[in-house]
């Protein structure tokens, strides 16, 4: 049987951005079900230098002034394992993870 | 002719400040790492164009960097810095990978310490607050880290393991968290003993090891805490800045909450040479690199008011191991400045004419290139500056 791949959109971080060495919106390959999980671990195997600054090393507990939104809605409370939607899998959307505002 | 290489650590990115032996004229490079928080930054003794870089952030956690060329382009160990987007990278970066030791055979699961209500807290990462190269490896460099513990690489970064003989020594569930947090900020190695090392915990105290890090003990008698139930305990000292001259090991020099501290048996004993400081609060102490006896402070009013007396800044010099002090005001703001200088932003240059340095929480690098004597600002202008280290170089 052979597993699906598709084609995600990830925004993240100016400063993740400059860390992985991109500009703007990224495009991860992603095999199977498209999840957090799966989102986030294909995209720190494609930049291993954001390991453990989205989410912790070991625990792969979400950093807490950072959030997941798709679709115009947080995702950021959901279990890791949750499918993310039709059109994030899809391309149509991009998956969003977004630094908390705070000043100074 | 000799030059130096000022390393600054600020609240927004780091800077190199770079000059000649004169320490007149300076070539200003940066920010690295902009918008990050650089608690420290420090080259190797070894290969003085290897420097560490510990950077942080409250939204991306702790990252370590590494330059290769004196600070002109930089990597995080791990990474290939000429082939930053090879593929696959995988494994997976570890270098800001800092996970405390709890295993039975090492850690002796040691995971709470008191919190600032008296219960107890477990053991939880925050960043690393001082990195400290190995005087003989380049590739081993040593991490103080908040909550405190001391990490060690020997790859040049890339892996960390916990030395755990510190936390695990008996005393760790009686250490608390001062106002900054429960940082191992200070690590000193001694230069004629390779096997023995001092740090120093806020608020816990100064610790040794006389093995290499397999066992330590503490040694803070002679200190004494008035915001602790017992002044004279064996830990729970709020010890804000240690240093040493290398040619002289056996004696430290200490800056506590309150209180300036001297010991001459490596830290079996202290005894208090505040003499005629007009305040002993303060985060900064350094010694002279050419004169043992002399000795560096920057008064600071008090532990509710954290900025120079009367709004003149003003660094401290004691010729005499401490106790008789002289204010240096050569070249320092005499009215209206409120800054603080944080605990590991004043350093010593090696140059014959040693050269002092400190930063400023307003952004100031002051150089003193005789002793003290005169002062001049570096720079004026940069964000709060939260350390400062001298690599001099041949």
């Amino acid at each position: 049987m052979s597993i699906s791949v598709n084609n995600v959109r990830v925004q993240i971080p100016y400063h993740l951005r400059n860390l992985a060495r991109v500009e703007g919106e990224l495009v991860l390959e992603v095999a199977g079900r498209v999840t957090i999980k799966s989102v986030l671990d294909a995209l720190e195997r494609r930049y291993p230098m954001l390991c453990g600054t989205i989410r912790e090393h070991d625990t792969l507990k979400r950093r807490a002034f950072l959030r997941f939104f798709a679709c115009e809605e947080d995702l950021s409370h959901q279990s890791a394992d949750l499918e993310l939607p039709a059109a994030v899998a899809s391309g149509k959307e991009p998956f969003l993870i977004i630094g908390a505002i705070a000043g100074g | 002719m000799s030059k130096v290489r000022v390393l600054v650590g600020t609240r927004k990115g780091a800077f190199i400040l770079s000059s000649d032996g004169k320490r007149e004229n300076w070539d200003v490079s940066g920010p690295f790492f902009a918008g990050w928080e650089i608690y420290h930054m420090k080259g190797s003794p070894v290969n003085p164009e290897r420097v560490y870089v510990s950077q942080t952030s409250a939204w991306f956690g702790q990252l370590f960097q590494a330059s290769d060329d004196g600070g002109k382009t930089w990597y995080q160990p791990g990474v290939k810095p000429d082939d930053p987007n090879a593929q696959p990278q995988w494994p997976p970066v570890k270098s800001n990978r800092f996970v405390y030791d709890s295993s039975e055979e090492t850690g002796k699961p040691l995971t709470t310490h008191q919190w600032y209500d008296g219960t107890q807290h477990p053991w939880e990462f925050k960043r690393v607050w001082h990195v400290e190269p190995s005087l003989t490896d380049p590739n081993t460099v040593y991490a103080g880290v908040e909550d405190a513990a001391i990490f060690k690489s020997t790859d040049g970064g890339a892996n960390w393991n916990e030395m755990p003989g510190l936390r695990g020594h008996g005393t760790g569930p009686k250490w608390q968290p001062g106002a900054g947090g429960m940082c191992l900020h200070t690590i000193i190695l001694d230069p004629k003993n390779p096997d023995r090392m001092f740090i120093a915990i806020s608020a816990a105290g100064a610790f040794r090891t006389d093995d290499g890090g397999k066992t330590w003990k503490p040694i803070n008698k002679g200190l004494k805490s008035q915001f602790i139930p017992d002044p004279n305990a064996e830990v729970g000292h709020c010890v804000h800045h240690i240093a040493m001259n290398p040619d002289r090991p056996n004696t430290l020099f200490m800056q506590k909450h309150w209180d300036v501290m001297r010991s001459d048996d490596a830290g079996d004993s202290w005894t208090e040479v505040s003499g005629n400081l007009p305040t002993d609060f303060g985060f900064v102490i350094d010694v002279n690199s050419n004169e043992p006896e002399t000795v560096y402070v920057v008064p600071i009013k008090s532990d509710s008011e954290h900025f120079p007396l009367e709004g003149k800044l003003r660094v401290y010099r004691s010729k005499t191991g401490g106790n008789e002090w002289e204010e240096l005001a050569k070249g320092l703001p005499e009215k209206d400045c409120y800054v603080n200088v944080l605990r590991d932003a004043m350093a010593v240059d090696r140059l014959d004419k040693c050269g002092v340095y400190f930063g400023t929480t307003g952004g100031q690098v002051y150089v003193s290139p005789d002793g003290g004597d005169t002062w001049k600002a570096i720079v004026h202008d940069l964000p709060a500056v939260l350390s400062v280290e001298v690599q001099t170089i041949p």
